[in-house]
């Protein structure tokens, strides 16, 4: 158990110099930086005439569609990782639980595929 | 032992604290932005407890995708948040309803772990120790084997929630033109240009 978290110690200490670093460049400004506060310095900036509107509008649905088919194959691709670490103690059942699994997916990508739901117009 | 109770208070109290500022936060970008330290530490609380893979996999799906996601949807989406927020004070009845059905449940483990305590230890599959086998290897031994039912229960509602989206949202216009790379590729100077002789006075 402590031989595991002692694997992840370099990381603890690269969080934190990345916690120092980043409050001190958040900080520093506050102390050093010359100020003259404008309201136009924080409006939109839209190529030198005013905004037309705001930035959140209705967008096309397939941006949707593409993210949650990506994460369905991330879940997959998380399922491999224990199999391959594990391949030669599983068998053949464990071999073949994983390419039904696999088989059960191709057949939805087949079905995205050939419906067109990868394609852009 | 000292460092890990440290780091212990670290994530859970942070990833409480964060846990509020999500529901409370007034910017829903900002949300969503305390939602992934939530997981940032969550992922800390299971490595501390030797759940390596967990840890590791609440990184890349939820930190990765799943929240990314909700970012997605709130920075593009045409909702008006303010006017959504307005009738939060009516559900904090029903709010406060699960989560004391939460609070319950979590009595009710601890208290059992605290009256039985050998319960804890005697599971179908008791985790092996770290030594012998690590964490994704010991995941490994019995979810293809043991558990294969669930495994392609598993697969069979991810295959469910690909078809349920590419139904729910693929909707193909038909007033455009699209591309056919094959009909493209196999157009040759014959098929594409077509001669035409025409009399001198007369159109085509």
């Amino acid at each position: 158990m402590t031989e595991l978290l002692g694997n992840y110690v370099p990381i603890a200490i690269f969080i934190g110099i990345a916690l120092v670093i980043g409050l001190a460049l958040l900080i520093a400004p506050f102390a050093v930086a010359y100020k003259a506060p404008d309201s136009e310095k924080l409006s939109a900036y839209e190529c030198g005439f005013n905004a037309f509107d705001d930035a959140r509008m209705k967008f096309d649905i397939r941006f949707y569609l593409v993210s949650i088919l990506f994460i369905i194959f991330d879940l997959e691709v998380a399922f491999l990782f224990p199999w391959a670490v594990s391949f030669s103690d599983v068998g053949w059942i464990g071999f073949w639980s994983m390419m039904a699994f696999l088989g059960v997916l191709t057949i939805g990508f087949i079905y995205e595929w050939k419906k067109g739901a990868l394609e852009w117009e | 032992m000292g460092l890990q109770a440290l780091f212990f208070y670290i994530f859970a109290f942070v990833a409480v604290a964060s846990a509020f500022m999500v529901i409370s936060a007034r910017n829903p970008v900002h949300s969503v932005l305390f939602l992934i330290l939530t997981f940032f530490n969550a992922a800390g609380l299971f490595l501390l407890t030797g759940a390596e893979f967990l840890a590791m996999i609440l990184l890349v799906v939820y930190v990765g995708a799943v929240a990314v996601l909700f970012l997605f949807v709130v920075m593009m989406l045409d909702v008006d948040f303010a006017e959504l927020r307005a009738g939060v004070l009516d559900y904090a009845p029903v709010g406060a309803l699960v989560g004391l059905v939460l609070v319950a449940e979590l009595i009710l483990v601890l208290a059992g772990n605290w009256v039985t305590p050998e319960a804890a230890g005697s599971g179908a599959s008791p985790i092996p120790p770290l030594a012998e086998r690590t964490n994704t290897a010991a995941l490994g031994d019995i979810l293809y084997t043991d558990y294969i039912y669930f495994f392609q229960i598993a697969g069979l509602v991810l295959l469910v929630a690909m078809i349920g989206a590419i139904v729910l949202t693929l909707k193909h216009r038909t007033d455009i033109k699209r591309q056919d790379i094959s009909k493209q590729v196999a157009r040759t100077p014959e098929t594409g240009v077509k001669v035409v002789k025409v009399k001198p006075g007369q159109g085509i």
